[in-house]
């Protein structure tokens, strides 16, 4: 029996016990992204012929519904990552210092409760409220708000609610993290030396929640950005969504290299995003990373 | 007349049926140093936020600079306060927490980097201003969380236990430091504490809190040597209690006597009310440790004598229980032979008796007029530490 504390077992037992987590980074993330990187880079000239080539990345510059496509997205995803953080402060300022015990766990369930139900039937759920003939339209007209039903589908504030919907939970967990952990004291300290209600949030809790917020929004800027169902189902085929012209590529045309262009232009645009909002927040991203 | 910073009148808090403050009434003049000394759960934390106006009153009013603070917001109270973990803002550097609440205030850049350097170097931490607040030591961070209120020129300065979480070394320490500070800011200081020795050792003035009532208020001396109520005879200062009934009178004092016959001779108290013990009824008499002298024999007892016929003072009996060695607070933990009642008795600071064994007996005796005992009938306070 080898000895334990041996350099070699404890190697091996190091080993062992990553070995799930390796072979799901390596099998499941690195290995697909390889072989579309590959596919990205790559240009279709006859019949099962291919060469490398930069042509997917030049006709996504080159054509300007794409390129307008991608700004859309991104701004939406921006504007709906603001909103979401907008609704959740409250939720999670709620839930962290004005309930304790059982009101608190209360608060946080209701939160949750959505996402017992699947994705799909949620989206449908607002399709239900939001469509021409749905709930939300009919009452506008009992209430004589407008003479005729109005279709709330298909809209970009349609896709935005949708989108704050989604997300919210994601924002609520690290903010209510970030704000528990602040100490009652240092808000009442800062009230007790003349700051108002404002100047406290802009001073003391603000910079406290930082790294929580900045988790939050990163989270949820990710999840808008790659979101497919919620922009399709609620924007309808012109919602002009970025990840709907990559499914359109890769199952309607058939076109994998450009799919897969497509597919890293996003996650550039994804990183680069959340290297701003690092930069600008002043944070760093281990100490982000640490409260999602 | 003294000026008076800080007046409470007939201030009451309920919190559901628990009455937290009831309806106390008392003044704190102008550059004193007023404690609020009290076991937890007194009461003391919530009379404290009521004056820093975190909470309001159920009844009554207080006064501040004689200014009804009504209505008024804790942010706009002529009153600071220095918290219990200090609440230094970790956000900002020492510097950027002084000058909080002068920029809150509207003091322009230049201005308020001028008063938080004199005002760092008044409190003995000179050029910190750029320092983190963790890489200060504690009595240091103190400093600035007393730096942090002051430099706002608070008509009150109000202090949480401050000196709760450092460790016992530097609380000593910064019990002098406290003292000096106040006495060179001139501010008046409201401070709350259940450490009966930073209240003695701080203060012009101590409340002794319980259950919501101010018990006794009075300088550090007069609780000590003529407590007015047993709690606080109890609760500030080391006490031997004697419970028994009074079974004689001789004019200013009473002899108690236990369920098991030993007596206790001791100076009457009047209860609050003006009440005085008459033969028969419940009583408590307490008696200092170092009030007790020690002898082996009755030869080498230093007997006081008693004032109005110069006869001598009782002596007792016990065996020695245990030896509580604590340098000059050393003390002899005895039980008296009769009543098997435990007694303690500080020994003496020449080192003599610091020989006693575990089981010997020995005789002790004391000034009945530095003892004091109270009528305990009929629903008197209680409670304490003994």
């Amino acid at each position: 029996m080898a000895e334990v504390g041996s350099k070699t077992t404890r190697l091996l037992l190091l080993g062992l016990l990553l070995a799930p987590a390796l072979v799901w980074l390596v099998g499941v993330i690195l290995l697909p992204h390889l072989d579309l990187a590959l596919l990205s880079f790559r240009e279709r000239i006859g019949p099962g012929e291919f060469s490398w080539s930069l042509a997917q990345y030049r006709t996504f510059f080159a054509e300007p519904l794409y390129w307008d496509v991608f700004v859309r997205t991104a701004v939406i995803s921006v504007i709906a990552t603001g909103l979401t953080l907008l609704i959740a402060f409250p939720i999670a300022w709620t839930i962290a210092k004005l309930t304790r015990g059982r009101v608190s766990a209360l608060l946080f369930a209701v939160c949750l409760i959505p996402f017992w139900v699947s994705e799909t039937v949620r989206t449908l759920g607002w399709m239900i409220l939001l469509r021409e003939t749905g709930v939300l339209p009919a009452v506008l007209v009992s209430l004589g708000i407008t003479d005729t039903p109005v279709e709330m589908l298909y809209r970009d504030a349609t896709i935005l609610v949708g989108l704050v919907y989604t997300s919210l939970l994601f924002m609520v967990v690290p903010l209510y993290s970030s704000l528990e952990s602040l100490d009652d004291s240092l808000i009442e300290a800062a009230y007790d030396l003349g700051g108002s209600g404002w100047t406290v949030l802009r001073t003391v809790v603000i910079p406290h929640a930082a790294p929580g917020i900045t988790a939050g929004c990163i989270v949820v800027f990710m999840l808008t950005l790659g979101n497919y169902l919620t922009a399709s189902l609620l924007g309808g085929k012109n919602s002009l969504w970025f990840t709907e012209q990559i499914y359109t590529q890769f199952i309607t045309r058939f076109n994998w290299e450009q799919g897969a262009a497509f597919g890293f232009l996003l996650l550039a645009l994804s990183s680069l995003m959340v290297w701003l909002g690092l930069r600008l927040s002043g944070q760093k991203f281990a100490d982000v990373m640490s409260r999602t | 007349m003294t000026a008076v910073d800080l007046e409470a009148k007939s201030l009451l808090k309920r919190f559901g049926s628990h009455v937290a403050v009831d309806s106390l009434s008392f003044a704190v003049t102008r550059g004193s140093f007023f404690s609020i000394l009290g076991p937890s759960g007194c009461g003391k934390t919530t009379l404290l936020r009521m004056i820093a106006g975190f909470i309001g009153p159920d009844s009554g009013d207080i006064e501040i600079g004689g200014r009804s603070m009504q209505g008024v917001p804790p942010n706009r109270r002529p009153v600071n306060m220095v918290f219990q973990q200090l609440a230094l803002f970790p956000m900002m550097s020492v510097g950027e927490n002084v000058a909080y609440g002068l920029a809150r205030r509207g003091v322009g850049r230049a201005e308020r980097e001028a008063k938080v350097a004199a005002m760092l170097e008044r409190v003995g931490l000179p050029g910190a201003a750029g320092k983190r607040t963790d890489e200060l030591s504690g009595g240091q961070r103190q400093r600035v969380a007393i730096a942090r209120s002051l430099v706002l020129e608070p008509t009150l300065l109000l202090l949480d236990e401050p000196l709760g979480a450092l460790d016992l070394k530097l609380r000593e320490r910064m019990k002098i430091e406290l003292k000096q500070l106040q006495a060179a800011f001139g501010t008046t200081f409201v401070y709350i504490t259940h450490d009966q020795s930073e209240a003695l050792v701080l203060s012009d003035q101590v409340a002794v809190m319980n259950a919501g009532r101010f018990e006794q208020v009075g300088s550090p001396q007069a609780l000590y040597y003529s407590p007015a109520t047993p709690f606080v005879a109890g609760f500030v200062g080391a006490n031997n209690r004697i419970e028994g009934r009074v079974s004689a009178l001789h004019g200013a004092l009473a002899d108690v006597t236990t369920p098991e016959g030993w007596v206790v001779r001791a100076q009457i108290q009047a209860a609050p009310d003006g009440r005085r013990p008459s033969v028969g009824d419940a009583a408590t008499a307490f008696v200092r440790p170092e009030v007790a002298v020690l002898g082996r024999t009755a030869a080498d007892l230093d007997r006081p004598t008693i004032a109005p016929g110069d006869e001598a003072a009782p002596v007792h009996e016990g065996v020695v229980e245990s030896l509580l060695f604590d340098g000059a607070n050393s003390a002899v933990l005895l039980r008296e032979a009769r009543s098997r009642a435990e007694f303690r008795v500080a020994l003496p600071q020449t080192g003599r008796y610091a020989d006693l064994k575990v089981d010997e007996r020995v005789l002790f005796t004391f000034a009945p007029e530095r003892a004091v005992c109270f009528a305990t009938g009929g629903g008197g306070t209680g409670g304490g530490h003994g």
